[in-house]
């Protein structure tokens, strides 16, 4: 019989542990372990609007965020609640054509329709499903999958709200440089907030309703409420999304409730890493851009899309951001069994 | 130090379909008891603390808390009325850092209420509170055991944790279910003193035990379940002598061996 003779062994680095706490402000050396990674993040995101050689791929950018927003909602919800969405179309469908409606029919700027179409779009979202939010297990993905369907074929059917031609002559930003630093400030904005909002307590509280919810009944708290609270925050993140593409597009259609909004940001975060939140706004950044270089194949785009997807489902299934964070905060050797 | 009835259940009765589970027990616990409760397997025990305490819904009953009606309320509504109970499948949250899993009670709206872990007034830093309840429990605060994942923790560890989640709510009733099992006897030794101390503290405990011995130490009263149905109710030493309890419960060479402890 065949015995492993060594097994590879991980070790975080002394320079993580030394910089858990408040001694991380000893030295340069430390401060920069902390803060370098962040910084990149942010400068590099800062500066994308700069670099881009076209219009059309500075559109790209504002889009890539978009998704961004979704992605950072889905895996929230997936990750620390415990709740998996395919909702990203129903958050981008009722926050769109609210910030369109706003927008044509009450002459509100876009921004007055952007906060009210997150807030109001956040609060219809988290109504509708709120029936579901007892229930464990599947429904909730379910019930999330079924409303941008049946939303789009009621605008369909029944011509309500420009029926197929959607509503046009929505304002838009006043200048593309608003809107890409816009769409970036918000993405950064919320991807540190999340982070920040897991480890609060209140996020305890959402990761023991995804571990545990008869323990947190036992604790004396209705899993159904923060259940709620959370999905609120994620369909606030959606919705903004929907009222900014709007305004991006000028226009508000029935394709806002296509299902690319709710599957593509489920495969940035495959990619990118769930549970990590980075990943997933990472993943978008791999990814939308993919998808774009891909559109010169036509209907092609879709094999090779799928062969990346793959790719990385075999070769790196934690996703890239699990894996960097292991090798930046660990090291490995093999070590003699 | 008995006081009157803190929690009364009347003629509880649930059925899982053409099995009736519970058949109308009735029972109460005084303020400051231990109620222990005990009964073969698939008695009807698990079962009749999830009705009281609202994880499943009974078929009929009342169940009173201090006199006041809490039957059929969400479980979440009467741990928020202090009736706590534990898990006899230890759940606590395995990803999280075992005083982390205490946070989480302490952010409850009662918790929030009833102030501080004996600081009375606002909670000072959660995490330092669940920490000062894991000391009391028995986890020992300068080792690196509280700040273990949970799912990384003995089975020992998880029952005091258990009953950690629950002192964290400042329960005036405690339901534990099982807290004894799975634990060897050094652990189990250790155990009963806390009990004990919680008894002196006030708070009234009901337990659901198969470890007798231990049980008949700390409780005043004994009720049995059998097939659902209260067999007999009284102080340990008339449970033990009552003849029904010897035939359905115990059978001939642990009944000695107890008896001759009682």
């Amino acid at each position: 019989m065949h015995t492993e003779e060594r097994r590879k062994e991980r070790l975080d680095r002394g320079i993580k542990v030394r910089t858990v706490g408040i001694y991380s402000l000893m030295s340069w050396r430390e401060l920069s372990y902390l803060t370098v990674p962040r910084v990149v993040l942010i400068l590099g995101m800062l500066l994308l609007p700069l670099i881009m050689p076209s219009m059309y791929w500075q559109r790209v950018i504002s889009i890539v965020c978009i998704y961004a927003l979704l992605a950072l909602s889905f895996d929230f919800l997936a990750h620390y609640v415990g709740l998996v969405s395919l909702g990203g179309a129903f958050f981008i469908g009722t926050g769109g054509y609210l910030a369109a409606i706003l927008n044509t029919s009450f002459g509100l700027p876009f921004y007055l329709t952007i906060p009210i179409a997150t807030i109001v779009g956040a609060v219809i979202c988290t109504g509708f499903l709120l029936p579901c939010l007892p229930l464990r297990g599947v429904y909730f993905a379910i019930v999330t999958l079924m409303y941008p369907l049946v939303l789009g074929r009621i605008i369909e059917a029944l011509n309500v709200l420009g029926g197929t031609d959607g509503i046009v002559g929505v304002a838009s930003f006043p200048n593309r440089w608003l809107e890409q630093y816009f769409m970036i400030l918000m993405v950064l904005l919320f991807l540190f907030g999340m982070r920040r909002l897991v480890n609060m307590d209140v996020g305890l509280v959402f990761r023991a309703v995804k571990d545990n919810d008869q323990a947190v009944k036992a604790s004396g708290m209705s899993i159904t409420f923060y259940k709620a609270v959370a999905v609120f925050i994620a369909s606030t993140m959606g919705c903004l999304g929907g009222a900014c593409l709007v305004h991006i597009y000028m226009w508000s259609g029935i394709s806002q409730f296509a299902l690319d909004f709710s599957i593509i940001p489920i495969a940035a975060t495959v990619i990118g890493g769930g549970g990590t939140l980075v990943g997933a706004v990472l993943g978008c950044f791999i990814l939308v851009p993919i998808s774009e270089l891909l559109r010169t194949f036509g209907t092609l785009r879709i094999v090779f899309y799928s062969l990346i997807l793959v790719g990385f489902i075999v070769l790196r299934s934690e996703g890239v951001m699990v894996y960097g964070q292991r090798k930046y905060h660990q090291f490995e050797r093999w070590v003699k069994v | 130090m008995s006081g009157g009835p803190i929690l009364e259940a009347k003629e509880v009765t649930k059925a899982f379909g053409g099995i009736l589970a519970l058949n109308r027990v009735s029972f109460h616990v005084n303020e400051g008891d231990i109620l222990g409760i005990i009964g073969p397997n698939g008695s009807g025990k698990t079962t009749l603390i999830n009705c009281v305490t609202g994880f499943i819904r009974m078929t009929s009953g009342r169940v009173l808390f201090r006199g006041k009606e809490i039957t059929r309320r969400p479980p979440h509504k009467i741990a928020d009325m202090g009736i706590t109970r534990t898990f006899q499948i230890m759940r606590p949250y395995y990803s999280l850092p075992a005083y982390k899993n205490l946070v989480i009670p302490l952010f409850s709206p009662r918790a929030k209420r009833t102030g501080g872990w004996r600081g009375g007034g606002k909670l000072g830093d959660r995490d330092t509170v669940g920490i000062d309840i894991l000391e009391e429990i028995g986890f020992e605060r300068d080792s690196f055991v509280p700040y273990k994942m949970a799912s990384s923790l003995p089975t020992g560890y998880l029952k005091r944790l258990e009953l950690a989640r629950c002192l964290a709510l400042k329960p005036e009733i405690i339901l534990c279910d099982e807290v004894f099992s799975g634990l060897s006897m050094s652990e189990i030794a250790s155990m009963v003193p806390l009990i004990e101390r919680l008894q002196m503290e006030g708070i009234t405990l009901v337990m659901i035990e198969h470890r007798l011995r231990e049980l008949f130490r700390v409780a005043n009263r004994v009720m049995v379940l059998n097939f659902g149905e209260k067999l007999t109710e009284g102080t340990p030493e008339e449970v033990m002598a009552d003849e029904k309890v010897k035939v359905a419960y115990f059978g001939s060479e642990e009944v000695e061996e107890v008896m001759s402890y009682a």
